[in-house]
């Protein structure tokens, strides 16, 4: 700590904590703007872990001991993996009920699902020319 | 820098409400959840600022906490919904 002139530190904080949170606005406003579940699956899971990494990176100068310094590390690494395993198993399971869904005979909620983008590409193989685009 | 970083904290409730509108909006469940994910980290960095501010280093505890008790509601989540389908 005392290596290095604390202004130094204190501007490697400002960075490192002003861009996490640009991270974490980008992943917030994806979530709220995109029109998919993919799409805010994709959005929020990346920027979300970014976001925090960089707070903690930021964060981690100012810590008091190295103890401290260390438990935020962890933080990090778990989020990380929370991170990996939650947005596995939330794609899974609406890609599960997406199928459910499109194999049932009400498809009304789901127009832009597995099985519409599915049907031009059968079409083509077909050779039926007319293939709704 | 305590003030700076106390700014930080707000806008990260900013980002809080951000997520709560998709609570609020999202059709599927899924959307929700993911929603829920957002709230973990981000109560994970807010506290882990406040530590600093306050300087009390039981809050990186309680950070660590919401870290790891926020996946495990969601794969409760995932389990239950998995037995509805």
């Amino acid at each position: 700590m005392s290596l290095l002139p604390s202004s130094l530190l204190d501007g490697f904080t400002i960075i490192m904590t002003v861009s996490g949170l640009f991270f974490f606005l980008a992943g917030s406003i994806g979530l709220l703007r995109f029109p998919d579940v993919f799409c805010r699956l994709h959005a929020l899971t990346k920027a979300d872990n970014l976001g925090l990494g960089l707070i903690v990176f930021g964060v981690l100068p100012q810590a008091a001991s190295v103890f401290d310094a260390l438990q935020l590390i962890l933080i990090w690494l778990l989020v990380m993996v929370a991170g990996a395993v939650g947005c596995y198993l939330i794609a899974n399971q609406a890609v599960e009920a997406l199928s459910k869904d499109a194999d049932g005979q009400s498809n009304k909620l789901h127009e832009i699902s597995m099985k519409s983008t599915l049907k031009p590409i059968i079409n083509s193989s077909t050779g039926i020319t007319n293939n709704g685009f | 820098m305590i003030e700076y970083l106390s700014v930080i904290a707000g806008m990260l409730i900013l980002v809080l409400l951000v997520g709560l509108g998709r609570i609020l909006l999202g059709p599927s469940p899924a959307d929700r959840m993911l929603a829920f994910q957002l709230f973990g980290t981000v109560g994970a960095s807010i506290l882990t600022l406040l530590a600093i501010i306050q300087d009390q280093s039981a809050l990186i505890n309680v950070a660590l906490v919401l870290a790891l008790l926020a996946p495990l509601t969601l794969i409760t989540f995932i389990r239950l919904r998995k037995k509805a389908l």
